[in-house]
C-alpha cells in the first residue's frame, strides 16, 4: 500500500506533440492518498484509461513523474510496481482451471503453496465461484470470466494499489451490485488504495470516498460526491453528474444579482468574475415552478414521471431546462415561471466555477 | 411448412455425381483395376490371387524402407519448421512498415514453383559451380550430396525448411495477431514470465492455426516428390527415395503397373487415415472451445 503522487504528469500518443490538443492527458498534479477509494469518472475517451495505464506502468508518460511513497517509479516496469489492475473485458487463461487462474499472480511471485491454496479458496468464495474452482476457464460465460479477472486482481494482499478499468461493463445489473459491495468491503477490510474508472456516475458515487472527474484529458474536479453535487467546479461536472444534469443559463452578473433571460435573479452571495463567458448553473433539484408570474418566464414542455419524483422539462427563452418536482406535487398547467433556491446557484466564467465573495476558493 | 416428397430431386445431385465420378472415382477405379491384374507387353492378365500385389508389397523391404524414410523426413521437417516458424512469428514486428515488409519477404519462398526450388538447391549445392557446395568444400567440409547420404539428407531437409517454414510462420503470426492487447497487459500485471506468457496466452491462442500448419506440412511433406527428385533423384543409392519417388520408379521406370497400383492404394489409405486423425483432433479442439 502506498501513496501515489503524480508530479507534472502528461501524456500524448504523438511522438512530438505540437499543441495542448495533442495531449490525451493534460498536465496533472495529484496525490492519491494511501488507503482511499477513488472513482475516476468521465465520458469515454477523456483520458481515464490512459491515466490508469500510466499508474500501472503499462504506458510511459511523455512528461512528469510518478512516485509511490515518494519513490520515483516513472520508468519502473509494471512488475516492480506491484499493482493489480482489472480490465474492461475479461482476461482469463483459457487452458488453466479457475483455481489456477486465481493462483497465477501468487505463483508468479513465488508464494507459499499452502498460503496460495487458502487465499484462492477465500477469493473463490468472495466472487461466488467456489463450486467452479476446478473447472477449466475456457467456455465460461463472459461475466464468470470477468469475475475471475476481478478475483485475480484481488488475490494479492500486498499490492500498492488496485486499479479497475470499468470492470463491471459486462456484468449483469444484479451481480454488479453484489460485486461492487464486495469491492467496498474488501476496501474496508484491507485498506488498499483503489482507483476505479467508470463512466457510470452511480457506480462512481456509490463506490468511492473521492470522485475524480475528468473531461477532455484534464482533471476538472476532485471531491466527495456531495461536493460534486453541490459545488460543481466545471459546467461539465454539473452536466455529467446528476440525473438530469445541471441547467446552465447564460447570464450577466452584477454583484449579488444576475440577469437571466431578462429577469433579475438573486444569487444569495456576491460575485466579481473577471470576465469571460458568464453562466449560472442550477441543478434541477433547486428549481421551483411558479404560476403567478414571478421568476424567470418558462413554459412546461412535458413531464416525465420516473417513480420517486417527476422531471419537468421546461422551455426558458427557447432552451430546455429541467426541474424536479416531488412525486406528489401537481405540476400546474399554468406554470409560467421558475425561481431558484439561492443555495443551489453556482456562477461560471468560461465553464469554470467562480467562488463567491467571502468563500474560500 | 409441409414438405412434399419428390424423388425427382435426386436428379439435382446428378451434376455433382458426374463431376466427382470423372475427377476421382473413375481414375481411382482404374488404379484398383491395375492392382488386381498383371501386365505384360501391353496386355492385361487377371490374377488368380486377387491380393497378390498387396501381399507382395507388404512383404517388400523396398516399400517399408521408403515408408520409414518418408516418416523420418516428415518428422524431422515438422520438428524443425513448427518451432522455427513460431519463433520467427514471435519476433516479427506487430505493425507498421516492417511488418508488411517481413510478410512479403516471408511469403517469397512460398511463391516459387517446386521444381524451381529443386533446381535452385541442386545448383546451389553443387561442388563444382554451386555457391554452397563450393564454399563448404573450400572450407574443408566434405560436402557432396550426390555421394554422401548425410549430405543428401541435410540438403533435402534444409531445402524444405527454407521453402516452407514461412508458411508456418505466417499462420502462427496470424494466430498471434488475434490476441487482444489486454491479455499481454494482464500478464504484466500478474507478473507472468516471458515463458508463462507464451505457455498460457500465446500457445493456446495459436493452437488452432498450429494444428492446420502441422496438418498442411505433414501431408505436403508426406507426398513430397519434385524437390528431392530434382536435387538428388532419390540417391545416393536409395537414401532419399521417398514414397512418391519410389512409386514413380516402380510405375514408370520398371513399368510394374500391378504392384505400383497396389502401392498407390495403400499410400492413399495411409494419407486418408492420417487426415482423419487430424480432422478428429481438430474438431474436438473446436468443440472444447465451444462449450
Amino acid at each position: 500500500m502506498a501513496k501515489i503522487t503524480l508530479d507534472n504528469l502528461a501524456h500524448s500518443y504523438f511522438p512530438t506533440p505540437k499543441s495542448e490538443d495533442d495531449f490525451a492527458l493534460k498536465e496533472l498534479n495529484h496525490d492519491w492518498v494511501d488507503g482511499e477509494a477513488y472513482a475516476l469518472l468521465g465520458a469515454s475517451g477523456c483520458g481515464k484509461s490512459t491515466l490508469l495505464n500510466i499508474i500501472s506502468g503499462l504506458l510511459h508518460p511523455s512528461q512528469g513523474r510518478i512516485l509511490f511513497d515518494d519513490q520515483d517509479v516513472t520508468h519502473a516496469p509494471t512488475a516492480e510496481r506491484n499493482i493489480a489492475q482489472v480490465f474492461q473485458f475479461p482476461v482469463v487463461y483459457d487452458t488453466m482451471t479457475v483455481r489456477d487462474n486465481l493462483a497465477f499472480p501468487l505463483r508468479n511471485r513465488g508464494a507459499d503453496a499452502s498460503y496460495i491454496a487458502s487465499r484462492v479458496q477465500q477469493i473463490g468464495k468472495m466472487i461466488g465461484m467456489e463450486a467452479e474452482l476446478d473447472r477449466k476457464a475456457r467456455g465460461l460465460t463472459a461475466d464468470a470470466k470477468q469475475k475471475i479477472s476481478l478475483g485475480r486482481g484481488m488475490v494479492r494482499e500486498d499490492v500498492n494499489a488496485l486499479l479497475f478499468d470499468e470492470p463491471l461493463t459486462v456484468i449483469d445489473p444484479h451481480m454488479k451490485w453484489e460485486l461492487r459491495t464486495q469491492l467496498k468491503s474488501l476496501h474496508h477490510e484491507f485498506g488498499h488504495t483503489m482507483i476505479y474508472v467508470t463512466h457510470d456516475q452511480t457506480e462512481a458515487l456509490t463506490f468511492a470516498d473521492k470522485v475524480v472527474v475528468m473531461y477532455d484529458g484534464r482533471v476538472v474536479q476532485i471531491g466527495t460526491p456531495q461536493e460534486l453535487f453541490e459545488r460543481p467546479a466545471h459546467t461539465f461536472v454539473g452536466y455529467f453528474i446528476g440525473s438530469p444534469g445541471m441547467n446552465v443559463f447564460d447570464a450577466q452578473i452584477d454583484g449579488a444579482t444576475a440577469q437571466i433571460a431578462g429577469t433579475e435573479v438573486a444569487l444569495g452571495a456576491g460575485y466579481t468574475p473577471k470576465g469571460g463567458k458568464l453562466q449560472v448553473g442550477v441543478r434541477p433539484e433547486f428549481i421551483r415552478l411558479t404560476s403567478d408570474g414571478t421568476g424567470v418566464p418558462a413554459s412546461v414542455r412535458r413531464v416525465e414521471d420516473v417513480g420517486r419524483h417527476k422531471i419537468v422539462r421546461l422551455d426558458v427563452a427557447g432552451r430546455e431546462v429541467s426541474a424536479i418536482a416531488g412525486e406528489d406535487d401537481a405540476v400546474s398547467t399554468d406554470t409560467n415561471g421558475i425561481t431558484f433556491d439561492p443555495k443551489g446557484i453556482n456562477v461560471y466564467a468560461d465553464d469554470w466555477r467562480v467562488a463567491a465573495e467571502g468563500e474560500a476558493a | 411448412m409441409n414438405k412434399t416428397v419428390n424423388q425427382k430431386a435426386w436428379f439435382l445431385v446428378l451434376p455433382v455425381l458426374v463431376l466427382v465420378a470423372f475427377s476421382a472415382v473413375i481414375p481411382l477405379m482404374t488404379v484398383v483395376n491395375y492392382s488386381v491384374q498383371d501386365t505384360f507387353g501391353g496386355q492385361f492378365f487377371p490374377l488368380d490371387d486377387k491380393l497378390l500385389w498387396f501381399r507382395e508389397m507388404l512383404q517388400d523391404d523396398r516399400m517399408w524402407g521408403a515408408l520409414w524414410r518418408q516418416l523420418t523426413f516428415s518428422g524431422i521437417i515438422l520438428a524443425i519448421e513448427i518451432p522455427l516458424g513460431i519463433y520467427i512469428a514471435l519476433n516479427m514486428p506487430k505493425s507498421g512498415f516492417w511488418a508488411s515488409f517481413c510478410l512479403v519477404v516471408m511469403s517469397l519462398p512460398l511463391l516459387i514453383p517446386w521444381n524451381v526450388v529443386g533446381t535452385i538447391w541442386q545448383i546451389f549445392g553443387r561442388v563444382d559451380i554451386g555457391l554452397l557446395g563450393y564454399t563448404l568444400n573450400k572450407l574443408g567440409i566434405d560436402y557432396n550430396y550426390t555421394q554422401d547420404v548425410f549430405a543428401a539428407w541435410v540438403t533435402v531437409i534444409v531445402m524444405d525448411v527454407w521453402h516452407w517454414t514461412s508458411l508456418v510462420a505466417l499462420l502462427a503470426y496470424a494466430g498471434l495477431q488475434s490476441i487482444p492487447n489486454a491479455y499481454y497487459q494482464a500478464a504484466k500485471i500478474d507478473q507472468a514470465s516471458r515463458w508463462a506468457v507464451f505457455r498460457y496466452i500465446e500457445l493456446p491462442k495459436m493452437a488452432g492455426v498450429l494444428m492446420i500448419a502441422i496438418l498442411l506440412r505433414f501431408m505436403d511433406s508426406f507426398m513430397i516428390y519434385t524437390e528431392p527428385f530434382v536435387v538428388t533423384g532419390g540417391g545416393p543409392g536409395s537414401a532419399t527415395t521417398f514414397l512418391s519417388i519410389d512409386l514413380v520408379k516402380m510405375a514408370l521406370g520398371q513399368f510394374d503397373l500391378g504392384p505400383a497400383a497396389a502401392f498407390s492404394i495403400m499410400y492413399f489409405l495411409v494419407i486418408l487415415l492420417i487426415s482423419w486423425v487430424f480432422y478428429t483432433v481438430m474438431t474436438n479442439l473446436d468443440k472444447r472451445d465451444g462449450v
